[in-house]
Order: C-alpha cells, then sequence, then structure tokens
C-alpha cells in the first residue's frame, strides 16, 4: 500500500523521491526544461553527424564500403594534406638544407638546431626500430652514439649509407661485403674454429689460452687477415670491424659479463653474421636524408 | 513534518518532470549601489575591450602589445612583466593570490565578486539595459511580453536582439585580440586572413555572450556555477551579506498614512526589493544559494524608507552576528579582524613576497643540462665512457650573447659540443640568441674502469661580456645501475 502513497515535503511543498539516509529525504524537484532540450539537440546533433561525417561501417549486408557522410571527411586526406601543410611550412628552412654543405649545416647553430629537430622526429619514426632511441644500438645494430664506425663516421659518408644500405638488395650503390659461414660452410674445422675464438679473445686484450691462440693465429692470418687485417683492426672500405678494440657488434656487455662471449664469437665465426640496412633514397625525401646525416653524425661526434 | 497524501485524491496529472524557466522583469533601481554598479560595469568592459590595443614597444623582434599571450612565440606579456614557460609557476602564484583574495574578499564582505565584476553579473546587467531601452521597463516588459504579436512588439524585439548580437560579437571579438598582435588580427578578420582557431574562438564566445546574458542569465549562477556553493564555506556570521534586517522589518504588512508604527515591523511588502532582483528571489526569506548579493534590493527598499519617512537600511550589509544581536536586545559588534581574515592576509602577504622576490631577482640567462636518456652511456673503441647530454641555454635578454662553457667537479673528463671548437684551454665559445631558446649537443668522455658508476659535476656558462656565471648540475653515468 506504501506505493500508493506519495510524500510532500511540508517546508517545500515539493513531492520526495522516497529515498532516505540517515532520516533525511531527498526532494523530488524537477530538473530544468533547457535540460532536457539539450538532450533532444545532442539526439539531432547525432543524426545530423552520421549524415554529415562517415558513420556506418562496411558490414556484411550493409555493403562493401563504409558510408562517406555528405562532407566527404576523410582522415586518409587529412593527412595527406597534413603532411602537404608541414612541407610547406618547413619549405624556407628545407630549401636551406638542400642548399648547404652537410658541414655548413652542423656549423651554423641555426641550421644546426633545425636539422637536428628534423632529424631526431624523422629518427624517431625509421631508425629507432633498430638503432634505438638516440642511437643506442643493440645486439647485431650498431651503436650510433659511440666513436666506431664500419664503414664510414664522416658526414658524407652518413649520408652514403641512409641512402644507399648496407647489403640492401634493391640499390646498386649500397655498401657490400660478405663473411663467409666458416663452420657451416665447412671451411674450417670445428677445432681450428676454437682456436680462432681464442685468438681473437687475445687480441682484444682479453683471457685467452695461449697455445689455442697461437694455433689461432695462423689460421686467422691464412683466413681472416685479408678483410680484418692483419693485425686484427679491421677493413673500412669492407665493413670489416676492428676486432682489437672494446666495441662489439654481436656481442653484448652482458655477455662479457656472465662469460658467454666466447660462445658468441664462435657464433658469428661458424655461421657469419651479415646484418642488413635498407636504402631511404626515395623513401625519403632529400631534406630529412640530410637532416638525418647531421643527427646521426650528432650522436657520438662522428669522425 | 510530512504529510502523506493519498494518490486516488492527489491531482490526475503527475507533475512534470521538468519545470520551464519563469522569466525575470528586474526593475530598474535608483541609488548609490546602483551607481556602483554603472561605474564598475563601465570600468571591467572599458579594461576588457581597450586593453589590447595598448603598444608598450620592448625591443627589436619582440611583440609590442602591452598584454599578451603569445602563444606561438611561448610567452606571456603584461606590462613590465613577461613570462617565459620555464616561469609558469609565478602564474600559478598569480592564481593563489587570486583565490586567496576572493577568500579574503568573500569572508569580510560577502559576495562581491558576484554581485559587481563577475563576467555573468557585468554582461547580463549590459543586457537588460539594452532590453529596457528597446523594451521599456518592468511593467511595459511584462506588458509587451504578453500582447500579441504586432509591428511595435516585432522591431523592438528583433532591435534588442540585434544590439545584443553585436555586443556578444564584439566580446567574442575583443577576447581573440588578447592572444595575437591586436591590429593585424583584427584587419586579418575581415580580411579573411586571421587564424582558424581566431574566428573559431570568436565564434564560440560570441554564442556564449549572447546566450548566457541574454537568455540563460540567472539560470547561470543557480545551476551552472560552483562558485554559489563553494561561498557556502567562505561566508560567516561575521561575512557583511546583503541582509534584510528581520529584527526592524518584522511583522511585515501593508501600513496606511497615518498609521501607528507601534507593534510592527518597518516593511510594507512592497515587494520593490523582489521587482528589482535580477535573481529573481525574495532577500527577505535570507542569504540563499540564488542570492548574488548585487545589493539592488537595498537601492529599492531605501527608496521606500524615505518615502514612508522610516529610516533607511532595513535591508543593507550587515552580518548574520549583528542581526542576531539586535533581536536579542544587545548591541551588535564587527569584527573585521578575525582568526581567518588574518590568515588569508598573511598567507597572501606570503605569496605575494614569494612571487615578487623570486620575480625580480630572476635571472635572464638559464641554463639547463638535459642528459640523454637513452642511451645512458655509451663505451668507446678505446673502452672509455661518453655520455651525450643537450645543453639549453635560455637568453631573455634582447641582445645575443657569447658565452664560454666549461666543466668543472669530474677528473680526466674532456667536452666537446657538435659544430663548435674546443679552445686549447678545453673551454668552448657559442653564440646565443636574442630573447630566444638555443639548444647544443654536448658530448662528455672520460676514462672507463671507475667504479664509481654515477658522479655529479657542474657544467658552467659565463657571459663573457657581463660576467654573469650561471652554474648547472648535470650527472655522468657509466655503468647500468
Amino acid at each position: 500500500m506504501s506505493e500508493s502513497k506519495k510524500e510532500v515535503d511540508v517546508h517545500s511543498g515539493v513531492e520526495t523521491t522516497g529515498h532516505v539516509w540517515d532520516g533525511i529525504k531527498e526532494l523530488n524537484t524537477p530538473l530544468p526544461r533547457w535540460w532536457l532540450y539539450i538532450f533532444y539537440i545532442t539526439i539531432v546533433w547525432a543524426i545530423g553527424y552520421m549524415i554529415a561525417m562517415p558513420a556506418i561501417p562496411a558490414l556484411p549486408g550493409l555493403g562493401t564500403h563504409n558510408t562517406t557522410g555528405v562532407l566527404g571527411m576523410s582522415d586518409r586526406h587529412t593527412v595527406e594534406q597534413k603532411v602537404a601543410e608541414l612541407h610547406a611550412e618547413r619549405a624556407a628552412e628545407s630549401t636551406k638544407l638542400l642548399d648547404a654543405s652537410l658541414e655548413d649545416i652542423e656549423t651554423d647553430l641555426n641550421l644546426q638546431q633545425f636539422a637536428m629537430a628534423m632529424g631526431e622526429s624523422a629518427f624517431g619514426d625509421n631508425c629507432a626500430t633498430c638503432h634505438g632511441a638516440g642511437g643506442r644500438g643493440a645486439k647485431g645494430y650498431p651503436t650510433l652514439a659511440d666513436d666506431v664506425w664500419l664503414w664510414d663516421g664522416t658526414l658524407e659518408g652518413i649520408e652514403q649509407t641512409i641512402r644507399h644500405g648496407i647489403r640492401s638488395a634493391d640499390d646498386a650503390d649500397t655498401r657490400f661485403s660478405a663473411m663467409p659461414a666458416f663452420g657451416r660452410d665447412g671451411l674450417l674445422t670445428s677445432d681450428q674454429i676454437d682456436d680462432l675464438v681464442q685468438y681473437v679473445l687475445s687480441i682484444s686484450g682479453h683471457e685467452a689460452d695461449a697455445a689455442a691462440a697461437a694455433r689461432g693465429g695462423v689460421t686467422f692470418q691464412a683466413q681472416c687477415s685479408s678483410c680484418h687485417g692483419v693485425d686484427g683492426h679491421g677493413t673500412r672500405a669492407l665493413g670489416a670491424p676492428n676486432l682489437t678494440d672494446a666495441d662489439w657488434l654481436y656481442v653484448t656487455e652482458d655477455e662479457w659479463r656472465n662469460g658467454t662471449a666466447p660462445d658468441e664469437i664462435r657464433g658469428v665465426i661458424t655461421n657469419a653474421r651479415n646484418s642488413h640496412m635498407p636504402a631511404w633514397n626515395g623513401r625519403l625525401d632529400d631534406a630529412t636524408i640530410k637532416a638525418l646525416a647531421v643527427y646521426v653524425h650528432s650522436l657520438g661526434g662522428g669522425e | 513534518m510530512t504529510t502523506l497524501i493519498d494518490q486516488k485524491n492527489a491531482t490526475p496529472n503527475p507533475p512534470s518532470l521538468y519545470e520551464g524557466r519563469k522569466q525575470i522583469y528586474p526593475k530598474l533601481a535608483h541609488g548609490k549601489f546602483r551607481m556602483v554598479k554603472w561605474i564598475v560595469m563601465a570600468a571591467t568592459l572599458g579594461v576588457y575591450y581597450l586593453l589590447p590595443w595598448i603598444r608598450w614597444p620592448r625591443g627589436e623582434g619582440i611583440p609590442d602589445q602591452a598584454v599578451l599571450a603569445d602563444f606561438a612565440g611561448e610567452k606571456f606579456y603584461f606590462f613590465w612583466f613577461e613570462i617565459w614557460p620555464q616561469e609558469l609557476y609565478y602564474l600559478a602564484g598569480l592564481l593563489i593570490l587570486g583565490a586567496l583574495g576572493l577568500f579574503l574578499v568573500t569572508s569580510l564582505f560577502g559576495r562581491v565578486w558576484c554581485g559587481y565584476t563577475c563576467p555573468q553579473t557585468v554582461w547580463t546587467d549590459l543586457y537588460i539595459w539594452v532590453e529596457r531601452a528597446f523594451e521599456g521597463d518592468r511593467a511595459a516588459r511584462m506588458r509587451l511580453d504578453a500582447a500579441p504579436w504586432s509591428f511595435n512588439k516585432l522591431w523592438r524585439k528583433l532591435g534588442k536582439h540585434l544590439v545584443w548580437l553585436i555586443i556578444a560579437f564584439w566580446t567574442g571579438g575583443a577576447f581573440i585580440l588578447y592572444w595575437h598582435d591586436a591590429p593585424t588580427v583584427a584587419k586579418g578578420w575581415f580580411t579573411g586572413e586571421a587564424p582558424l582557431t581566431a574566428y573559431f574562438f570568436a565564434g564560440v564566445l560570441t554564442i556564449t555572450t549572447y546566450f548566457l546574458a541574454g537568455w540563460m542569465r540567472e539560470q547561470v549562477c543557480t545551476y551552472m556555477c560552483p562558485w554559489p556553493r563553494i561561498q557556502g564555506a567562505l561566508t560567516d556570521e561575521n561575512a557583511l551579506n546583503v541582509t534584510y534586517r528581520y529584527d526592524r522589518g518584522e511583522p511585515r504588512g501593508p501600513h496606511h498614512k497615518g498609521e501607528s508604527w507601534e507593534g510592527r515591523g518597518d516593511c510594507i511588502d512592497c515587494k520593490q526589493c523582489v521587482q528589482v532582483c535580477p535573481m529573481g528571489i525574495d532577500i527577505r526569506d535570507g542569504s540563499q544559494l540564488a542570492c548574488i548579493h548585487c545589493a539592488l534590493c537595498i537601492d529599492a527598499c531605501d527608496d521606500i524608507m524615505k518615502k514612508i519617512g522610516r529610516p533607511t537600511g532595513l535591508i543593507a550589509y550587515d552580518t548574520d552576528f549583528a542581526v542576531a544581536a539586535r533581536a536579542a536586545g544587545q548591541k551588535p559588534k564587527y569584527h573585521i579582524f578575525r582568526p581567518r581574515t588574518i590568515l588569508y592576509l598573511i598567507l597572501m602577504g606570503a605569496i605575494a613576497s614569494m612571487v615578487g622576490f623570486g620575480y625580480f631577482n630572476k635571472s635572464t640567462f638559464e641554463v639547463n643540462v638535459l642528459k640523454d636518456r637513452s642511451p645512458p652511456f655509451v663505451r668507446l673503441s678505446s673502452g672509455d665512457i661518453r655520455n651525450g647530454y643537450t645543453l639549453k641555454l635560455v637568453n631573455k635578454a634582447s641582445k645575443s650573447r657569447h658565452v664560454l662553457v666549461a666543466i668543472e667537479g669530474l677528473d680526466n673528463a674532456s667536452v666537446q659540443i657538435i659544430g663548435v671548437e674546443t679552445e686549447a684551454d678545453g673551454k668552448i665559445g657559442l653564440d646565443v640568441s636574442a630573447h630566444g631558446v638555443d639548444r647544443f649537443r654536448m658530448l662528455v668522455t672520460r676514462p672507463g674502469g671507475d667504479p664509481v658508476k654515477r658522479s655529479d659535476f657542474t657544467v658552467t656558462v659565463t657571459d663573457t661580456a657581463t660576467g654573469e656565471s650561471e652554474p648547472s648540475p648535470a650527472v655522468f653515468v657509466e655503468g647500468a645501475p
């Protein structure tokens, strides 16, 4: 029976909702009507929006394309427009980049700051996937913030690498060399490779078995020195790394610490590691490539 | 204290869940508070519309607008003052000061902000003034609204809305002048060359002004604004609020000329206080959420009191405390210096002096050394360790500088800045552009093998002309932690 009773607050003359909290009753005060109108306006807006903008997806039975809306709004088109706007906005400075030599860009601090800003964002989008944020590198992907350059660390050399890549299949001017898989292809026996590992450890200042290293040295001169050099200092033109320094492309600092480094070196000699970098010529515009060259050069000071 | 009603006997139609607005027709008041409100309106609108046009030469290449929020150049200008993004805490300080100022004023004089200076109040007042000019005062407006459509009604309504829209447009238009060079954006506006955001915000402000001041009015204060709720925590029994002195007014009732005033109150229930109220409330119900304390009811009531020969001030700025004291037959006491007002004053003084001291002692030159997060360090071919940094030099002066960069506190370290020669003594000379921020890439190298994994050092940047020296702390990392 209580549902049929309506309760009215004597002070305000307003009905209550029947809800009670600690003896306090809630008044059923009406909402302002404009509030309701705003709710109706949102419904009208939603209908208008569905007509004006892409709204209904391509679902089975609903056609093969989503609705495009009468305004013809398209995110792809907007992106194209924004990219064009960006190029237009950068046009003046980009032209300066194209006209200046890489050295001039780096020493003219205004141009340098522009190139660095442009290079940093292009690096983040295109290069950091492999080379890491800030060029920190990873196993198999050279660190760009140090002073070790496999091929060429000059501004022009870096630009050349970015344009044509390394061992890039679809670029005739790409930097190329190939280390044989000495173990897998049966060029050296397992024992010979063990000795070579000891030799490589010894020339880079690590602990090694002296007798094995001496045997390995002979094999090294016969098989490896043509590329890595008689003294193991490497050959730039072939991208053959210096084996006597503290920098290792395929061995991490952790692997040196936990003692698995010799196994890693053995793996490289056995199977060879020839990593690839794509050619960016044509994928990135000239101004971006120049900005990237300056940015990469600045990471570790270059050569 | 509730009554139960049997639903069968109640009205057959349930009450609507939504309530329409009841149009309020405030009558024009005359008196000192109305005069104060006219003056405040003229002053606030004058400042708002004219401020961006004041020129204030600052030097070559720097905006010459006295008050400007320059988003493109990332700076705020206010006459002598200039705030860079790195110094936004001054703005935070000013906002805190403003909030405390409101607290102080509210605890002393109630909602004077709402009653006199709030833009909603000022523009609504201006709109009602326009409405009165076209449609006449309260009674005439009520008659006009009730009358059927006629040419007379049409032109008055159209004229009113047109003037409202013009005012709204000027309001929105003036707003964008604060964010761009005023003459340029004003000219660009009409030739279609102003930025899209300028059109957008001018449009938004035009629409909100027209609707909030023309149509919504008191609903903004009672439904939309949080301040009436907050003020409940700020006002107290010692605050001077617009108050109906019930101790003097009650019992109220009509009074005929020649009758005695013995045994009755001074309120003759003429409802003038209700008719002038822009919020449509009755001040005699006591302090309430919807009251913006504009004091127009004081003017209306004083008028009547003079006419009937009673003392003015039946409605006046008074405190709950004083009214209660008089009702109890005691002498009212007013307390301006109370613990809370003194606390507000002390806090305001402290924050004002902190902001002031900070601002007037700030350097025109700032050095920030931002260490690369990735990689934290690299090992060079020789085994040495290198860390990369971005050296950010902020030059707030209007002249370019030549500075020398040196590092201290790091043994055997060498420093290099990309694109710049290091001098024989290990220092590096840099040219820093005027009134701007320059970034340089700095590399610090030191022999590896040090067991210390993290060392603090200092980068000192010295202006060769003025000798100003800015040391900045930095960290050198040489191993994973």
